[in-house]
């Protein structure tokens, strides 16, 4: 059983929009039990403030159990704070100590615009999916779902790829602010599936195309991303879309 | 009003197959000229949103999310039912719609019923077909598994991320029809009003939540894939921001609300720590596959757990209560959600609970890792291994099946599943309810469609498992884009709707005017604490089990409730902005009224039914008492402030027999 009122100091980035400068402010919360979220945690800082008539602090979060990919925060420098494998919602604060300081700051990337204070836009992934992401099948074109066999093995990589829930940890844990993590993920969860295959070179190309076009960084290969990524994506996925990429850049007319 | 099911005449097994030969169609050159609104990205909204883009509508999206990838949906565990019989072990259709029909306690209309276990097949090869890595067997072909309330296994999967898996299919055909242009994606953008014109759904009123802005978009019909309203309970495990509002708001523009009171309680949630608590995270029904449900049998040594004194592992196995696998041996730990919600209730209303609040039971994969490890030792022609080893052995086979499950819960609770038993309790996790729908899946309001959990009409009284992810796909991939076009094809001569349409304008003033409201009151309490006594109230007396009394008093309080939340609301900011806190009070204010009309439904259902248990309706073992001579309806309730008027929608059974429903 942990400790049922820590005392901790929070030093919070505010911003009021993208076209005002931002700063960090420091707050006080007490009463802090271990088995909050560090997001029920924030829930109790931002009902304080309202009871201040303050303007709460905007974060962003939704299912609440590591699966959306709505929540972020660079907690102490890290995205999703210092756990691996785990997304900020999923965080406990049995891993602070009493008079902790700890520092809430946003994704920061060009490509991921400031809305207000920790909250950011990343419309710019839906538009890297949308350059190729995808299967193109109709409803209702499907042929019977055993009628292609999947070794199982494939099928467990291919579900590793495609476990990334497109927070943008990969993004803002980046010196490049690269999201090639997350560009690979969905280009290998495809090519490893016998149905991606036909797309597989045209999609590695589309994608990354549309992901420079973003402002994303290149990789150089740091492999920050992986260690910080909440569902623990490997790099080797990387590597699979230089494959897929240079395979389709030679010897392609397209 | 028109009020009438539109279900097809002919052998059940027969009408969806001939309505759908025989319906009316719009033409592709028609298809350009015609405009469809979708709320909501989910399962539902979503699949309708691809599909129809493919079809070659204009399809206009709406998600209050960042991106449609963040629905609900999303957060779907344990699996997808498909009447595929690939396990060769007795499933068919039928069975499925039996299935169904029997887990709803009998309350829903057979003939959508069994066209959902038809489209079920469908649904699968679809979502391979889109790259879904469903989990396989060594063969290569697709695994399942078995849920609670069916005695097949018939349960598609991909580990516990079932929900994720199949929404991103989803997601990627609709970013497919995204960029081939038949699809515009509003992302960040909040329904907050539903146009009508001559009485036809021909738009919605959106709130852009980036600036504020009212926007007036307009369109032939509107289809509402919005969700659930779980989250009336605040304490649920439905997402944070899951609401309510987009079909309340339908609702006050006169479509009806169907069996509001038919809420899930599912059994395996993580239970409440503190009073902080923001939500409840469930535990995959799946888990029910292989983990035993008990509470010590002892009063004493269920206080010596609750006091720290004693482990769960400490009881010896006699002194042990498998209270599932005694009350309903058929079944066992996989009765239906209704059922072992309940019978959990019961066995800590006896003082059996095993957490320091009272309200825990123990899900314990002791067994399962015993037998797993010698199945997995025999296998690896390890004889006489030792206790230890087979431990380690059917560790590894557990994590395998149940790996990001197991350390969900370890990272909630601290505590090791592996080692120490799961505790859980039952928390909201689903609602049958929802707008009612014709079997096209068109509400009482002409062009206006609703799908997915957003509508009442396939779970009757309780749901199975794996169902909802089948329901919401159906309705979106397989029947909406056929029965939307019952509608659309009148319309074909009806030129593009007007937004600046004097209905528009006054719609967008409405809403206006009720956010000026909202933000004027500048009282003392945030929304959220209103959120949280309304919860309070709804668990306390319209929660697990229900009585007149307590139902009255619940109405009442909450009346007084939303009277101070009009008096002492405070919203910080302006409406002119970013202002989560007053998307907030929207939805709380909306939540206020839709709380009260499932206190008047569960009121007005005199009989027990499914997860509707009304305590002066049971047999004399506790069991849920139905009475189909004079509840075998759908309530479809007009909503007025002062005396919402109910609407009955006969069901009527040509091919299965009411019986009361036995797991024993």
């Amino acid at each position: 059983m942990g400790a049922d009122n820590m005392k901790l100091t929070l030093k919070i980035w505010r911003q009021k929009s993208d076209k005002t400068k931002g700063q960090f402010q420091t707050y006080q919360v007490d009463d802090v039990s271990s088995h909050m979220s560090f997001l029920e945690m924030l829930d109790v800082l931002n009902e304080q403030l309202v009871a201040g008539k303050e303007e709460p602090v905007a974060f962003e979060h939704d299912c609440r159990e590591g699966i959306c990919g709505t929540c972020s925060l660079v907690i102490n420098g890290y995205p999703h704070g210092p756990m691996q494998g785990t997304t900020t919602c999923q965080l406990h604060m049995r891993h602070f100590k009493d008079g902790d300081t700890i520092t809430i700051e946003p994704w920061r990337s060009a490509a991921f615009p400031i809305v207000k204070d920790l909250v950011v836009n990343r419309d710019a992934f839906d538009r890297i999916i949308q350059a190729g992401g995808f299967i193109s099948v109709n409803t209702g074109q499907a042929q019977d779902g055993n009628a292609i066999a999947i070794e199982k093995d494939v099928a467990n990589e291919a579900m590793d790829a495609a476990t990334c829930i497109g927070c943008g940890a990969c993004v803002a844990a980046c010196p490049n602010a690269s999201a090639m993590l997350f560009t690979s993920a969905k280009v290998s969860h495809l090519a490893h599936m016998p149905q991606g295959k036909v797309e597989a070179a045209q999609r590695a190309q589309r994608m990354v195309a549309q992901h420079d076009a973003e402002g994303f960084g290149r990789c150089s290969n740091i492999t920050a991303c992986e260690a910080e990524c909440p569902k623990e994506i490997s790099v080797e996925h990387i590597a699979r879309l230089n494959r897929e990429y240079l395979s389709s850049s030679i010897g392609s007319d397209k | 009003m028109p009020f009438q099911s539109n279900v097809p005449p002919g052998e059940l097994g027969e009408k969806w197959t001939k309505y759908r030969s025989s319906m009316p169609l719009v033409a592709p050159n028609n298809k350009r000229r015609i405009e469809v609104i979708i709320v909501g990205t989910g399962l539902a909204g979503g699949a309708a949103a691809a599909t129809l883009g493919e079809l070659g509508y204009n399809v206009k999206v709406f998600t209050f999310h960042d991106s449609p990838r963040r629905a609900h949906s999303i957060a779907a565990q344990g699996g997808i039912n498909a009447a595929k019989n690939y396990q060769n072990d007795g499933d068919s259709v039928y069975r499925l719609f039996y299935d169904t029909i029997k887990g709803g306690d009998y309350r829903s209309r057979e003939a959508n019923v069994h066209r959902l276990a038809e489209v079920s097949v469908n649904i699968i090869d679809q979502a391979v077909a889109q790259g879904v890595p469903f989990a396989r067997e060594y063969g290569g072909l697709l695994a399942n598994r078995s849920f609670g309330g069916v005695q097949v296994s018939r349960t598609f999967y991909a580990r516990g991320q079932t929900g994720q898996q199949l929404l991103l299919g989803a997601y990627q055909s609709l970013s497919r029809q995204v960029s081939l242009g038949n699809v515009t994606m509003y992302n960040r953008h909040e329904m907050v009003d539903v146009v009508k014109i001559d009485g036809k759904a021909r738009g919605i009123i959106a709130r852009n939540l980036l600036t504020g802005e009212l926007e007036r978009h307009a369109a032939h019909c509107v289809v509402l894939g919005t969700g659930g309203y779980g989250n009336v309970f605040y304490l649920s495990t439905n997402a944070m921001n899951s609401n309510g509002s987009a079909a309340w708001r339908a609702v006050k523009k006169g479509a009806y609300m169907a069996n509001p009171c038919f809420t899930q309680i599912h059994p395996t949630c993580i239970p409440v720590s503190g009073e902080y608590q923001s939500k409840l995270t469930l535990m995959s029904e799946s888990l029910r596959n292989d983990g035993r449900v008990w509470v010590p049998k002892n009063l004493e040594d269920a206080k010596a757990i609750r006091e720290g004194r004693k482990t769960g592992v400490q009881i010896p196995e006699a002194d042990r209560d498998y209270y599932l696998e005694r009350r309903y041996p058929a079944f066992g730990n996989l009765v239906p959600r209704d059922v072992a919600s309940r019978a959990a209730k019961t066995a800590c209303d006896e003082g059996l609970g095993v957490s320091p609040t009272g309200l825990a039971v123990y899900l314990d994969f002791a067994d399962a890792i015993q037998r797993y490890g010698k199945s997995r030792a025999n296998t690896l022609n390890e004889h006489n291994p030792s206790d230890a080893r087979i431990k380690e052995l059917g560790t590894a086979v557990v994590a395998e099946k149940y790996g990001n499950l197991f350390e969900m819960y370890e990272k909630i609770t601290g505590e090791n599943p592996y080692v120490m038993p799961m505790k859980i309790y039952p928390a909201v996790h689903y609602t049958m309810g929802g707008l009612w729908v014709d079997y096209n899946l068109q509400t009482n309001v002409p062009g206006l469609f609703a799908t997915g959990e957003a509508n009442f009409s396939d779970h009757g009284a309780n749901r199975l498992g794996a169902s909802a992810l089948m329901q919401g796909l159906a309705d979106g991939y397989f029947v909406l884009p056929y029965t939307i076009g019952t509608f659309l094809a009148n319309e074909i001569r009806t030129p593009a709707i007007d937004p600046n349409d004097a209905a528009f304008i006054e719609a967008e003033k409405g809403v206006a005017d009720r956010i000026a409201q909202i933000m004027s009151i500048k009282g003392n309490q945030s929304a959220e604490s209103y959120h949280r006594r309304l919860g309070k109230i709804m668990w306390e007396y319209c929660g697990m089990a229900r009585n007149a009394e307590g139902l009255t008093k619940g109405r009442a309080l909450i009346r007084e409730l939303r009277e101070d939340f009009y008096r002492d609301l405070f919203v910080p900011g302006t409406a002119d902005e970013y202002n989560p806190e007053l998307e907030k009070a929207l939805r709380v204010a909306d939540f206020l009224e839709l709380g009260e009309l499932m206190m008047l439904d569960a009121l007005d259902r005199a009989e027990s039914c499914g997860g509707h248990f009304r305590e002066e309706y049971q047999t004399e073992d506790g069991e849920a008492l139905r009475r189909d001579d004079e509840f075998a309806y759908v309530s479809a309730w007009e909503w007025d402030d002062n005396d919402p008027i109910l609407h009955k929608e006969e069901l009527i059974f040509e091919n299965v027999e009411l019986k009361t429903r036995s797991y024993k």
